[in-house]
C-alpha cells in the first residue's frame, strides 16, 4: 500500500510539472503576473511530491520489500544498509527517479535563489525546467516505473551488482547526475533568454554560478568514476574511452567551454549567440548521454539492460527538447546584439579560440563514440573504435587548449599588443622549455612526449604564478573568483603531470607466484607471503598477503582479494593499493593456476604520480567552489555598485 | 538566419542515425566465415572404431555442424530441439564437441596425455548423449579447441549450416530456438537443396 502512495505521488508530480511547464510561460506571453507567480509554488510542490516518492522507494529498499520488482532485482537481505540505500539508484528505474528528483531539486533552488531576477525570467526558466520534468516523468511512468509489484514476492532479492558495492560507486552516480541535471539550469536560462527575445547579457550573469555548480558536480562525478575504475576493476587503468565515459566527458567539455564563453558574454557582452548555443549543446549532450547509456545502441562495459521501447522514448524526448530549442535558436539568435569591439589579440579572442577547440574536441569524441553506430546504420559493417583513435585525436586538440590557458589569462580585454603579450609570457616560456628538455633528456625512459607534457604543466604553473604576482602588485581586494580560476587551472596542470608520468614511466608485471615468490618493480620488492580465505557479509574471498619492501625494509603489507559474491557467478577483483604522493603500488590477485604446487597469477604495477590525476580534479572542484563563493553571486547581497 | 540553422541540421542528421541505430543490435556480429568454405579438420569421433571425421566427408549434402560440450548449460537447453529435429531426418547434424576436458576434470597434479583425454571425453560425452538423446550422425572431439579457433567459436553452443560445396551459409551464436530454425535455417536449407538439385 505504501509503495502505491509513491506511485501516486509520482503521477501527481507529473500533473504539477505540466502546470509548472505551461502556466507561468503562458503568463509571460499574456503579461499575467498571477500566472507567472505560480512558478515558484509549483516548483516547491513538485519537489515535495518527487522527494516523497523517492523516500518511499528508499523505505521499500531498507525494509526489504521484495514484492517491489525493482527492489527484488537490486537488493538482498544480506546487503549492508548503506548499500541498500544506494541500491535505489543502482538500476535503470531508480536512477531515473533520482534524475527527476535532482531536476526538481535544481528547479527548487532556482525558485529560492532568484529573488533578484525579474519575475518573467524566473517564470520562463522554471517553466522550461517543468517541461523537461514532464518528459522524464512520463518516461518513468510509461516505460520504467520503479513501483511495479512482483507477486508473489520472492523470499530474497537478487542483490546489487557487486561491482557497485563500493563506497566510491555509491557517490559517483549521484554526483554525475547532479552535473548532468545541473546543466539543465544553464539550458533553461538560455532558452528563457531566447524566448524573451531580449538576448542581452543579463542571462549570462545569472546563469554563470549555476553552470559552475553543475560543472563542479560533474567534475567530481567523472573523477570518482575514474578513481573507482582504477581501484575496483583491477587492471590499473583510469580512463577507457568507453561510450558511457565519453557520454560524461562530452558535456563536461562543453560545460567548460560554456563557463568561459559566459564570462565573455557577462563582462563584455560578446559571443551571445555562441554562449546560448553552448548552453543548449551542453544539456543536449547530457540527454544524448542518457540516451546512449539507457537505450543499448552501443556496446559498453557499463552493461545496462537495454530496451528498444525505452530507447525510442528517450530519442523522441531528445529530438523534441533539442530540436525545439535549436529552432528557437535559429529564429531568435540572429537578433542578438553584438558586444564591444574585440581585437584580434585579446582575452576575448583567446577565450573564443579555446572554446572552439573544446567544441571540436567534443565533436571528435562524439564521432568516435557513435562511429560504430553510423557505420552499422549505413550497412558498411560492424566495428569498434578504441583508445588509439581517441588518444590520437584528443591529445593534439587538448595541447593547444592548455597552451592557450596562459595567454588567455594574461591578455587584456578588448585589445592587447602582440609584442606586449609575448613579453609577458617570456618567463613561463623559458620555464616550460627548460622543464621539458630536462625531463626529456635527463630522466630514464624520457621521451619527447613526456618532455612535452612536463613543459605544458610548467608553462601553466609558471604562467599562473606570473598572473598572481602581477595581480598582487595592483591595489584592490582580490575577488575569490580570481583564486578560483587559478586553482582550477592549477588542477589542469596537476592532471597533465599525472597523465604524463603515469603514461611515460609506469611499470607493470604479470606473474605467476607461489607462496614465498618475489617480484621486483622499480625499487620495490613484492613477496607473496600468504593466501587465505576471508569472509565478508555477502561474499567469500581469497585474500593474499604481499609484503612490499624497499631497500630491504618492509614498508607495507598489501592484501588484494578475489571475491566471490553469493549472488553472482562472476568473481570480483579487489586490488590492494599503497597510495603515495609520488607513486602508487598496485597489486591485483588473479586466478589460481591449476596443477602442481598452488600458484596464483598476480598483476603488479608501479604507477608514478597517478594520484595527481584525482588531486588535480580536487583542485578544479575547489576552484569552482571558490569562484561561486564570490559576493556577486551570493543571495541577498546588495547589487554591486559600479 | 541560415547559418543559425546549421546546428539544427546537424542535430537532425544525428537523430536520424540514432533512430536507425536503435533497430540494430550492436552485439550481433556477422561471422566473416559466412560465404567461405568451412575450414578443414580431421578429428577422432565418439565411436573408437570409426575413422576420424572430416567435413570433406559431407560434400554433396547440406548439413549442420553443432558446437557443444557437456559442461555447457545452454547446450542442454537447445538439445531437445536438436533431438526432435534429427528425428525428422531433414539434414544430418554433426556434433563438434568443444574442449570437453576442462582443467577441473583433471586430477590435481596428474598430467593426462592426449590419449587419456580422448578416452575421458568419449566417456563423458557418451554418457551425456545417452541421457539426453543423440541427434548427431557423428560427434568429433575438439579437445584443444584448435578447430574451434578456426571456426571462430566464441561461445558454446554455436551452429553452422554448410552447403553441398562445403561453404558455410549461416552461423548461429548461442542457443538455437524453434523460431530461428523455422524462420532462418529451414528456408535456407530449402533454397540450397533446390539450387543443388
Amino acid at each position: 500500500m505504501i509503495v502505491e502512495l509513491g506511485h501516486f505521488a509520482l503521477i501527481l508530480a507529473t500533473c504539477v510539472a505540466f502546470i509548472q511547464g505551461t502556466l507561468p510561460l503562458a503568463g509571460t506571453l499574456r503579461d499575467n503576473v498571477r500566472w507567472q507567480n505560480a512558478a515558484r509554488p509549483a516548483a516547491l510542490l513538485q519537489f515535495t511530491l518527487i522527494a516523497f516518492a523517492y523516500g518511499i522507494l528508499t523505505y521499500a529498499a531498507v525494509t526489504n520489500d521484495f514484492s517491489v520488482r525493482y527492489i527484488a532485482a537490486q537488493s538482498n537481505l544480506l546487503l549492508p544498509l548503506p548499500y541498500k540505500v544506494a541500491s535505489v539508484w543502482g538500476g535503470h528505474e531508480g536512477s531515473l527517479l533520482l534524475w527527476v528528483l535532482m531536476l526538481s531539486g535544481w528547479t527548487l533552488a532556482v525558485a529560492l535563489f532568484s529573488e533578484r531576477l525579474p519575475l518573467a525570467m524566473v517564470a520562463r526558466v522554471i517553466s522550461v525546467l517543468g517541461l523537461i520534468a514532464v518528459g522524464f516523468l512520463l518516461f518513468i511512468l510509461f516505460t520504467s516505473s520503479p513501483f511495479e509489484r512482483l507477486l508473489p514476492a520472492p523470499a530474497d532479492g537478487r542483490d546489487l551488482n557487486p561491482l557497485l558495492q563500493d563506497p566510491g560507486l555509491v557517490i559517483h552516480p549521484p554526483m554525475l547526475y547532479m552535473g548532468y541535471v545541473g546543466f539543465s539550469v544553464a539550458f533553461a536560462f538560455a532558452v528563457a533568454a531566447l524566448l524573451s527575445g531580449r538576448m542581452d547579457a543579463a542571462w549570462a550573469r545569472w546563469s554563470r554560478p549555476w553552470t559552475v555548480v553543475a560543472w563542479v558536480f560533474m567534475t567530481t562525478g567523472i573523477a570518482l568514476g575514474s578513481w573507482w575504475a582504477y581501484y575496483e576493476l583491477g587492471w590499473g587503468g583510469w580512463w577507457f574511452w568507453d561510450p558511457v565515459e565519453n557520454a560524461s566527458l562530452m558535456p563536461w567539455l562543453f560545460g567548460t567551454a560554456l563557463i568561459h564563453a559566459l564570462m565573455v558574454t557577462d563582462k563584455r557582452g560578446g559571443f551571445k549567440a555562441w554562449s546560448v548555443l553552448l548552453a543548449i549543446g551542453a544539456f543536449s549532450l547530457c540527454l544524448l548521454g542518457t540516451f546512449l547509456v539507457r537505450s543499448g545502441v552501443l556496446t559498453s562495459v557499463h552493461a545496462f539492460a537495454n530496451d528498444p521501447e525505452r530507447g525510442i522514448f528517450i530519442l523522441i524526448l531528445l529530438a523534441l527538447v533539442v530540436g525545439i530549442s535549436l529552432m528557437l535558436f535559429a529564429w531568435r539568435a540572429p537578433k542578438a546584439t553584438l558586444g564591444g569591439d574585440i581585437g584580434l589579440v585579446s582575452r576575448e579572442s583567446l577565450l573564443l579560440t579555446n572554446s572552439v577547440l573544446l567544441v571540436v574536441a567534443t565533436a571528435a569524441v562524439l564521432l568516435g563514440t557513435i562511429y560504430p553506430l553510423i557505420i552499422d546504420a549505413l550497412n558498411l559493417g560492424k566495428l569498434s573504435v578504441g583508445a588509439p583513435y581517441f588518444n590520437a585525436v584528443f591529445v593534439p586538440l587538448m595541447v593547444p587548449v592548455i597552451f592557450l590557458m596562459v595567454p588567455g589569462g594574461i591578455a587584456h580585454w578588448r585589445e592587447n599588443r602582440l609584442r606586449a603579450l609575448a613579453n609577458d609570457m617570456r618567463v613561463p616560456a623559458i620555464a616550460a622549455i627548460a622543464t621539458g628538455a630536462a625531463v626529456w633528456l635527463f630522466t630514464d625512459r624520457g621521451t619527447w612526449l613526456s618532455g612535452m607534457g612536463s613543459a605544458l604543466a610548467a608553462w601553466v604553473v609558471v604562467g599562473l604564478c606570473v598572473q598572481i604576482i602581477t595581480r598582487l602588485q595592483k591595489p584592490g581586494r582580490i575577488a575569490p573568483s580570481f583564486w578560483g580560476m587559478h586553482l582550477a587551472h592549477l588542477g589542469i596542470a596537476v592532471i597533465v603531470i599525472g597523465i604524463t608520468f603515469v603514461k611515460g614511466y609506469e611499470e607493470e608485471r604479470d606473474v605467476r607466484m607461489s607462496i614465498g615468490d618475489t617480484v621486483s618493480l622499480s625499487n620495490y620488492r613484492f613477496q607473496l607471503t600468504d593466501v587465505a580465505i576471508a569472509d565478508g557479509p555477502n561474499y567469500k574471498a581469497l585474500r593474499a598477503s604481499v609484503e612490499v619492501s624497499k631497500d630491504g625494509r618492509v614498508i607495507e603489507v598489501l592484501e588484494p582479494e578475489k571475491r566471490k559474491y553469493f549472488s553472482s557467478a562472476m568473481p570480483m577483483t579487489e586490488a590492494a593499493i599503497d597510495y603515495g604522493w609520488f607513486r602508487d603500488l598496485y597489486v591485483a590477485l588473479g586466478d589460481p593456476i591449476q596443477g602442481g604446487a598452488p600458484q596464483w597469477s598476480m598483476r603488479v604495477y608501479y604507477k608514478p604520480f597517478v594520484s595527481w590525476l584525482w588531486g588535480g580534479a580536487v583542485l578544479m572542484v575547489l576552484g569552482g567552489l571558490f569562484s561561486i563563493s564570490d559576493r556577486r553571486y551570493r543571495k541577498g547581497s546588495a547589487p554591486q555598485i559600479a | 538566419m541560415k547559418k543559425f540553422l546549421i546546428p539544427f541540421g546537424l542535430f537532425m542528421v544525428l537523430i536520424a542515425f540514432l533512430a536507425i541505430g536503435l533497430n540494430r543490435d550492436p552485439k550481433e556480429i556477422p561471422s566473416p566465415l559466412v560465404g567461405r568454405v568451412a575450414p578443414a579438420f580431421e578429428l577422432a569421433t565418439l565411436d573408437p572404431a570409426a575413422p576420424p571425421f572430416s567435413p570433406q566427408r559431407m560434400r554433396g549434402q547440406v548439413w549442420m555442424l553443432n558446437v557443444w560440450a557437456t559442461w555447457c548449460v545452454a547446450c542442454r537447453q537447445e538439445h531437445p530441439l536438436l533431438v526432435a529435429f534429427s528425428r525428422a531426418n531433414q539434414l544430418p547434424i554433426v556434433g563438434l564437441n568443444y574442449k570437453e576436458v576442462q582443467v577441473q576434470d583433471r586430477p590435481q597434479g596428474v598430467a593426462v596425455d592426449a590419449e587419456g583425454q580422448l578416452a575421458l571425453a568419449r566417456q563423458k560425452g557418451g554418457t551425456w548423449l545417452q541421457r539426453y538423446g543423440n541427434p548427431y550422425v557423428a560427434t568429433a572431439f575438439d579437445l584443444d579447441g584448435r578447430v574451434g579457433i578456426n571456426y571462430g567459436v566464441y561461445g558454446v553452443p554455436e551452429t553452422y549450416l554448410i552447403d553441398q560445396a562445403g561453404v558455410i551459409r549461416y552461423k548461429q551464436i548461442g542457443v538455437l530456438t524453434p523460431e530461428i530454425l523455422q524462420d532462418r535455417i529451414l528456408p535456407l536449407v530449402k533454397q540450397l537443396t533446390a539450387a543443388g538439385g
